[in-house]
């Protein structure tokens, strides 16, 4: 068994078929682990008997009986994902020590499916980045090439999945924190609709924009993965009645008479050639194969970024003020005052990139500010949402670059923020927007660099860019 | 728009204790980044309503039911410091 | 020297009588050992998600109707940011742009004639966690934290302390009537905030006001309105200038304090809650649960002095506590036609004093109506007199059951046989003659003396009516 490729499908069959046991299928993905990530650093913790205790537990399962397509299978988990007995650093020196003493409801249901929790990601600190370099633990690295980033925030649970060291991971995505890492890393990665899968027990960055979602070798994987996350709890608030249909079945409807978007807006000066390259060979192919192609434009898209840097960092300044030392994290040690122990813990504790968003959101909230800020920047949101409510109108779904380029060096955008924050132009307007999107792996560039192609749907419409994607994997790329 | 941020004020409203160094990289970060963003000052938004929410839903709520609560040893043991059954701080002066 | 006109405001912060929180399924129940009553959700752990509880809604838009607001047909909650060891997530969830009721008021009966205190509104949040002060250091227990409050704010409507305390007194009563909260003040159920300010006489603004936080006693509240007003008038008087701050009621000193503090100078940055999505309450169901309510207490003292023949001083001693209105209510509908003022008596004097001396309400006593009506037919029928009555009454508020057993059982019939009384009277006659002769010489009260004596030889079960006339006439014979 060659566990750095194998997929939870062929997971599955292995483990149906008993070609192996979870508690060997487990051990192989944690010998991998042992063996690669010094070089990676994809991971942040690892519980390797706890993970041996759940493949057994899912072996005698499966031995009376029981079956299911992630009964006994790995599942690497960003660390920002209660876990209940779990680290949940969030990558950040303000959650040292914690532990969980409840699971989110993701975790819940992958425990209920029998899956087996793989271990810990990397991701940037408090899932505020694109690359990974925020973490305040270690930097992750590119499989494909070390000195370059993963991506972020989920960075850590790509490079895994792509480097061989799992089977399959979730991670979160806010402004392309799940797409753009699976661009980078050259796998698949998918954003839920907005209320598709419940936030409950997942560490807050902004609460109208975050979705939890699977990051996975392939396709299908994702489809699994989504079926067991997907509805509604109410523990969750904001989550939907909406029903969940079976989206491994959604797989096989082809491209012939998909009517594919391609937003006029998403061709930019200054985007990598190869990226646009890879992305029109992808474009001409799926056409090949019966799409129709149609121009769409989205002229709201030159705001997205703006908006969303207000209103995310908005959010996240109130969800991170939690963090404050008191019942849980860092403290600082001699705080002389109540507003020292506030601001003395969190200056320790909270990294550079957290710090820089929580001042910028509690700027655009502060008094006098909000009007021209928080509250134009949710008018203008509201801009974005119906271009795409009206470009979908004519197409089934859109298909974009992930992102301008391919991964870029390790240290390049350290210094120049607002430009780390550019990266995210074609990610942020679906998570504004509430829509569904994936990444899947369409090419390389001349040095190997993975380019994503990114499919865009409408809420709720994550059967439509499943569809368009296993058919491009199966018939366009191959 | 174009305004001097006083990073300092907002740092406290955000209990955020900065360097001086910090600060003064905040400021002229935070400045370009902040009139990167006004740009959405160009359009013309009257008359639409804000997105407040990730989707149109209403009336979501719970019923009264007691729901059991899980031992407090699980929240107590991540405590910074504790006393007794408590979560222990410095001593406050009694404020609003 | 001008005249000062004095302006009060209070926002009364209620906590609802919810089983569970107001975001979260932790319980309520009084008196639980610390940070038992906590979850993730109201103690702000990483991923938590607050879920609006119905029956804090549902009481809040029936405290609304109660107060003659208008409800919102859309309504959403914000988030209110600021920074303290009592709030779990150092943001409080509340309601800044669109509350749930607007508007309103409540009517004063005051000596001057009635006054109407306007309501501004009425909005949901949360309460904060509970922190004890002790010799060297701090502890938090968040049992609190999560509990449904209902802040009700007042417009500066209020000229005088006890035009303040006198609406305070008839919201309370209102709420309780309403069943929303026990508004029991020793337990927390219910706080305020003071606001106040004074201006010569002939000015139209306002003076700048100062606020006085979280009063939780009638007293307290009362004694910092005296306080803080004689505070303003003699700074006022002597040309000092009022600063607008917030100010801490010291109860052992007995004066307000002035807060300097960082905390003061709060930019909430309030923005729309993004977990909670917005309260679309239609006609529908708002009607429904006008339905549900209560009558207020002025409709009920009305009703009850058209139905049941009290006067006014008795309907509204009745109809302070709605337990009180009720079981007078359950005892006279059981009595005859007429009785009304006599159920009344006996509640008033009888059982009131008892209440007040065992410290009980009368839900918690072990008399039921049902005992009270029959003592009283009873007294009525004659079966026993009312001495009689009187002496069952406390053991019936003790132990319970029914008079008329009682009576059985012990042979505490009434005696109005003629025969049997004239034969106690004549012994009675016989053995005291110095009273016959003390009558006859003048001295009326001998008379009762000796009926006295007459109660005391038939073990007092003699109909006193009965026995009082038969010693008249037989004084009158010897006389």
């Amino acid at each position: 068994m060659d566990v750095s490729t194998l997929t939870v499908c062929q997971a599955a069959d292995g483990l149906r078929k008993k070609a192996f046991s979870s508690v060997e299928l487990t051990r192989a993905v944690l010998a991998e682990i042992e063996k690669r990530d010094s070089g990676l650093n994809a991971y942040l913790s690892v519980d390797a008997e706890g993970a041996l205790r759940q493949a057994a537990a899912a072996d005698g399962a499966r031995a009376a009986g029981r079956d299911g397509t992630l009964l006994g299978v790995p599942v690497a988990i960003k660390d920002l994902i209660n876990v209940e007995g779990q680290p949940c650093t969030c990558a950040s020196k303000q959650l040292v020590g914690y532990v969980s003493p409840y699971d989110a409801t993701v975790s819940a249901r992958l425990r209920k499916e029998g899956a087996v929790f793989a271990g810990r990601t990397n991701m940037d600190e408090f899932a505020m980045g694109s690359s990974t370099e925020g973490s305040a633990f270690k930097v992750t690295r590119n499989p494909h090439d070390l000195t370059r980033v993963p991506g972020g925030s989920s960075g850590g649970s790509a490079a895994a999945v792509a480097g061989g060291e799992a089977v399959a991971a979730l991670g979160t995505d806010t402004g392309g924190s799940i797409r753009q890492p699976a661009s980078f890393c050259g796998c698949v990665g998918l954003k839920p609709s907005y209320g598709r899968v419940s936030r409950y027990g997942v560490t807050a960055y902004a609460s109208s924009l975050d979705q939890v979602g699977p990051i996975t070798k392939n396709v299908e994987d994702a489809a699994v993965l989504l079926q067991a996350l997907a509805g509604c709890d109410p523990r969750d608030g904001t989550t939907q009645n909406v029903p969940v249909p079976d989206y491994r079945a959604a797989l096989r409807g082809g491209l012939k008479g998909l009517r594919i978007g391609l937003p006029r807006e998403y061709s930019i000066d200054g985007a990598d050639p190869e990226v646009t390259a890879c992305v029109r060979r992808a474009v001409a192919g799926c056409a090949a194969a019966g799409a129709e192609i149609v121009e769409v434009s989205l002229p709201h898209t030159e705001y997205a970024i703006a908006v969303y840097y207000i209103i995310a960092t908005a959010e996240a300044s109130a969800n991170l003020a939690r963090f404050d030392g008191v019942r849980y994290g860092h403290r600082t040690a001699h705080p002389a005052s109540v507003f020292d122990l506030y601001a003395k813990s969190r200056a320790e504790g909270l990294g550079t990139e957290v710090k820089r968003r929580i001042i910028l959101g509690t700027y655009v909230l502060s008094s006098g500010y909000y009007d021209a800020y928080y509250g134009r920047a949710q008018k203008v949101r509201t801009l974005v949402r119906q271009d795409f409510v009206k470009a979908f109108g004519s197409c089934d779904v859109l298909l974009t670059p992930v992102v301008p380029t391919p991964a870029y060096r390790i240290g390049e955008t350290c210094d120049d923020p607002l430009k780390m924050y550019l990266g995210d132009i074609f990610t942020v307007p679906a998570n504004l927007a509430g829509l569904c999107g994936l990444s899947v792996p369409c090419g390389k560039t001349a040095s190997g660099l993975p380019v994503g192609l990114q499919i865009l749907g409408p809420a709720f419409g994550e059967g439509a860019i499943l569809r368009a994607a296993y058919a491009y994997e199966q018939e366009v790329r191959s | 728009m174009s305004h001097t941020i006083d990073v300092a004020y907002v740092a406290e409203l955000a209990r955020l204790e900065l360097t001086p160094e910090e600060e003064h990289t905040f400021q002229q970060q935070l400045e370009t980044i902040v009139k990167y963003v006004e740009k959405i000052g160009e359009l013309d938004v009257a008359g639409i309503e804000p997105t407040l929410h990730g989707q149109a839903l209403v009336n979501v709520f719970r019923e009264d039911v007691v729901v059991t609560s899980m031992d407090r040893e699980g929240f107590l043991a991540n405590a910074p410091e504790r006393n007794g059954s408590e979560f222990k701080l410095p001593k406050i002066v009694e404020d609003a | 020297m001008s005249r000062y006109l004095i302006t009060i405001g209070l926002e009364t912060h209620v906590q609802l009588k919810t089983k569970t929180k107001m975001f979260c399924g932790c319980s309520l129940a009084f008196g639980a050992e610390p940070n038992t009553n906590v979850c993730p959700v109201c103690l702000g752990y990483p991923g938590a998600l607050p879920v609006m509880n119905r029956e804090a809604v549902k009481l809040t838009v029936m405290s609304g109707l109660m107060l003659g607001c208008e409800i919102s047909r859309s309504s959403t909650f914000d988030r209110k940011n600021y920074f303290y060891p009592d709030m779990s997530k150092d943001y409080q969830i509340s309601q800044q742009a669109r509350p749930l009721c607007l508007g309103g008021g409540v009517t004063l009966s005051l000596p001057q004639g009635p006054k109407r205190i306007r309501i501004n509104h009425i909005h949901l949040e949360e309460d904060a966690a509970k922190i004890n002060h002790y010799a060297r250091f701090s502890g938090v227990d968040f049992n609190r934290c999560g509990t449904p409050l209902m802040e009700i704010v007042s417009e500066p409507d209020m000229a005088s302390p006890e035009e303040a305390m006198a609406y305070l007194q008839a919201l309370r009563q209102i709420l309780v009537y309403a069943g929303v909260s026990d508004c029991n003040l020793e337990e927390g159920n219910l706080r305020c905030d003071v606001n106040i300010s004074v201006r010569p006489e002939g000015q139209e603004t306002l003076g700048t006001r100062a606020e006085i936080k979280n009063m939780n006693t009638f007293k307290g509240i009362s004694a910092a309105l005296d306080y803080e007003i004689a505070r303003q008038l003699a700074t006022v008087a002597r040309g000092g200038v009022i600063v607008q701050e917030t100010r801490r009621w010291d109860p052992d000193l007995g004066e307000t304090q002035s807060m300097r503090t960082k905390e003061n100078a709060h930019d909430y940055r309030y923005f729309p809650e993004p977990d909670l999505v917005p309260v679309a309450l239609g006609d529908e169901l708002v009607e429904a649960w006008r339905a549900l309510l209560p009558e207020l207490p002025s409709a009920r003292r009305e009703r009850m002095m058209a139905e049941y023949g009290i006067p006014e001083y008795d309907a509204g001693v009745l109809a302070d506590a709605k337990e009180n209105a009720d079981f007078f209510e359950a005892a006279a509908r059981l009595c005859g036609p007429g009785q009304g003022k006599t159920v009344s008596n006996w509640f008033m004097t009888e059982i009131m004093r008892l209440l007040s001396e065992t410290g009980k309400t009368v839900t918690q006593c072990a008399l039921t109506p049902e005992a009270l009506a029959e003592l009283v037919t009873l007294v009525d029928r004659r079966a026993i007199n009312g001495p009689t009555a009187k002496e069952l009454l406390p053991e019936l508020f003790r132990e319970g059951g029914m008079p008329g057993a009682l009576v059985q059982a012990r042979g505490l019939g009434q005696v109005s046989d003629a025969t049997a009384l004239e034969a106690f009277v004549e012994q009675a006659i016989n053995d005291n003659a110095k009273s016959v002769e003390d009558y006859r010489a003048g001295k009326k009260a001998a008379a009762g003396f000796l009926v006295g004596q007459v109660m005391k030889l038939s073990k007092g079960k003699a109909d006193p009516q009965q026995v009082g006339k038969l010693v008249a006439e037989k004084l009158a014979k010897l006389a």
